[in-house]
């Protein structure tokens, strides 16, 4: 995961509530099976304008190159697809600041070098109306603030394991198995003797031998 | 004092008996028991999985099956080819390389995840179980710790078996008293989100008590708890009871003989103590409700069903106003209009909600002698093989498709449209499913959702309607 320290940019804004997942990316493109190249179909119904109209604000000069996203109340609600971050982060977005996220999302967005920021609604309306002036917007993960311009600062919250976890661009898979594995096998083993119906083994699966096969035309 | 002397909530206790190791920063790494494997959230986890070259730390604790992308139309061992084929492939393929219990859609135990996990006991109480989909909180009904997790965090668990999280807060919701003649536990949980709002339980681990749950049977119980995450909970719950343990005994994987009796005399011990504290409370008399239908594009936004569109002119708040304008021009509604009446194009009764054999035979207690409105396409999609099956021995299948239904085989279907099933731009659907969102049954289609009771007889009416109109005698 590339680190995440300073952004420094303008900011595209949804003046919007509830724009969940399925918005953000449309369940029918969670057939493809990348994680690369998603950011065509992020927002793919609100990018559909007709000739003449205005176009999706991700996809309007200055917007078109901001890192910053400012949205509403309960932004990534739903569904728990990963694909909504990966096409965000695709599209060059790498923070999202918004008064409330739905929790899978705001957890996804950490695991892919986004930066989700909680604001109550009366500061992110400053932040808005920074981006509506289309004025640089710093977001230092450091120092967790924001500053506008005029030199206002904005502090914010973000778990300490997360923001370093964003900072060093940490694969947490890799830190689990290299500090955790002794603590992890010390639980099995206790599990074993407090609760052993909880430990599936090869033997319950011996009611899944008589499972049919399929055949695949790929 | 030892921490356990404390009094705890069910959340807390599961939670605890789940702790590897805490974090300086309070943060812990939660043991996770059972995963569930799908094929949309899946083939990324297994790419990071594989270009790392980790093996899973322990195969026998996941199951995988494919429902989202599957086709309800025929059941042949063949899938043609296409994108969906290829995702269906792609998890047999994954799951076969990496040892991992696979249940192929041809199978009698196929169906959605969270049908299946229960019904073959993979689902227990005081579990931690998890899933790349957000509805996993379904299985909270057993008294399991379940929650929605992302493609990276299941590579994590493959990897790991665990995952670092921080503890949530708790909330409960009592729902007291009886459900009216009409009433489905849809509509109640409808009621709650209405209540509380799809943000309300954000950062919370939603339990459900009273007396109301106490009477409720497993499936209604998973109906509750399935929508927790449209209230914004990623966890929903409801104590592990005699009713929790005379569904789960005898099923495939569930404990047997002493190691039963051993894991019974444990979930007793699980219910939150009467002591302990919530950081949140909510009570709501389900005597007082009707059944309820949404009008707008969150799970939030509904009335019951003889209340009439919203009219956004008398919204004083300039912002939810805003947003009820919104939802009003893609649902094409005109404000002040009396819901009752709305005509409708599609109904789909299924989905991990409402798919189970209860909802059919409601449904089909409505359906029952009467025909599907010429105007309407109509399809019962049930949530597993094993529902299937029951119904067609009950009969009901033969009662849906003498009214004109279609019925289908096991599968998300219509609820989320990633097959061959979903609305047409402009069709509007009344359904059984979970999530009224832009697009969600299909690019411009028009979601209202409520209980199976309300869509057949939405079906049956051509419009939305009251159930109460048609209501059989002697039905639940
Ligand atoms: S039925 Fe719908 S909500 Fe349930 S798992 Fe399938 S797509 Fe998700």
């Amino acid at each position: 995961m590339k680190p995440l320290d300073k952004i420094q940019s303008i900011a595209a804004y949804l003046d919007e509530d509830a724009v969940d997942t399925d918005i953000i990316f449309p369940a029918r493109f969670l057939l493809l099976m990348d994680k690369k190249g998603l950011g065509g179909h992020a927002f793919h119904e609100r990018r559909r304008v007709k000739k003449g109209e205005t176009p999706f604000i991700l996809d309007r000069p200055p917007f078109d190159t901001a890192e910053i996203l400012v949205a509403g109340k309960d932004f990534g609600t739903g569904s728990s697809r990963e694909q909504a971050v990966w096409a965000l982060a695709d599209l060059g977005l790498r923070c999202i600041i918004a008064e409330t996220f739905g929790e899978i999302f705001y957890a996804n967005c950490f695991k892919n070098g986004v930066l989700p920021i909680r604001l109550d609604a009366d500061t992110l309306a400053r932040v808005r109306q920074a981006a509506g002036r289309e004025e640089e917007i710093v977001v230092d993960l450091p120092s967790q603030t924001i500053v506008l311009t005029g030199d206002e600062t904005i502090s914010y919250d973000v778990d300490a394991y997360r923001k370093e976890a964003l900072l060093l661009g940490l694969d947490e898979i890799a830190v689990i198995l290299r500090d955790s594995g002794k603590d992890i096998k010390a639980f099995e083993e206790g599990q074993s003797r407090r609760a052993p119906w909880l430990r599936l083994g090869p033997d319950k699966w011996k009611v899944f031998d008589d499972l049919e096969k399929e055949q695949f035309i790929e | 004092m030892h921490a356990h002397d404390r009094p705890r909530t069910l959340y807390q206790k599961v939670w605890d008996d789940h702790v590897v190791s805490t974090y300086q920063d309070g943060t812990q790494l939660i043991y996770v028991d059972r995963h569930l494997v799908q094929e949309v959230s899946s083939p990324q986890a297994f790419v990071g999985l594989d270009a790392a070259g980790r093996d899973l730390h322990r195969p026998e604790a996941h199951m995988a099956v494919a429902d989202h992308a599957v086709p309800t139309t025929e059941r042949t061992a063949t899938l043609r080819e296409g994108l969906a084929a290829s995702q269906v492939a792609r998890l047999s393929t994954n799951a076969a390389r990496h040892h991992i219990p696979y249940v192929p859609m041809t199978d009698r135990r196929h169906g959605i995840v969270h049908v299946i996990g229960p019904e073959l006991g993979f689902t227990l109480p005081g579990a931690v179980l998890v899933c790349g989909d957000s509805h996993t909180c379904t299985h909270g009904a057993f008294g399991a710790v379940a929650f929605g997790i992302g493609a990276s965090e299941c590579e994590c668990v493959f990897a790991t078996q665990v995952l670092r999280q921080s503890r949530q807060k708790s909330m409960r919701i009592r729902l007291e008293g009886v459900c009216p003649e009409g009433v489905q536990v849809k509509d109640v949980i409808l009621a709650v989100i209405a209540r509380i709002g799809v943000g309300g339980g954000v950062g919370h681990a939603m339990e459900f008590a009273g007396s109301a749950v106490r009477a409720m049977t497993m499936e209604q119980r998973m109906t509750l708890c399935n929508m927790a995450v449209e209230a914004g909970s990623r966890i929903g719950l409801v104590a592990p009871d005699e009713t929790t343990f005379a569904y789960l005994k005898g099923r495939p994987l569930a404990p047997t003989d002493t190691e039963w009796d051993a894991a019974v005399a444990n979930w007793r011990e699980l219910a939150s103590d009467s002591d302990a504290v919530f950081d949140q409370e909510f009570e709501i008399d389900v005597s007082s409700l009707s059944p309820f239908i949404t009008w707008g594009t969150t799970p939030e936004e509904s009335a019951p069903i003889s209340g009439r569109v919203p009219d956004p002119a008398a919204i004083d708040d300039p912002r939810v106003r805003r947003r009820v304008e919104r939802s009003l021009r893609y649902m094409a509604l005109e404000p002040n209009t009396p819901l009752s009446g709305i005509a409708i194009d599609r109904v789909f009764i299924g989905s991990c909600t409402n798919g189970r054999i209860e909802d059919l035979r409601s449904a089909a207690a409505v359906v029952a002698g009467r025909k599907v409105h010429p105007r309407v396409q109509a399809m019962v999609v049930p949530g597993s093989a094993s529902v299937r099956l029951q119904a067609e021995a009950e009969g009901l299948d033969r009662i849906f498709s003498e009214a004109g239904f279609d019925w289908r085989h096991s599968g998300c279907s219509m609820c989320v449209g990633m097959n061959d099933d979903r609305l047409l731009e402009g069709e509007r659907c009344a359904s059984t499913s979970n999530r009224n969102f832009e697009g969600r049954q299909g690019r411009g289609g028009r979601t209202h959702l409520m209980s199976p009771a309300m869509a057949a007889a939405a079906a049956v009416s051509g419009h939305l309607a009251d159930v109460r109109d048609l209501w059989p005698e002697g039905t639940k």
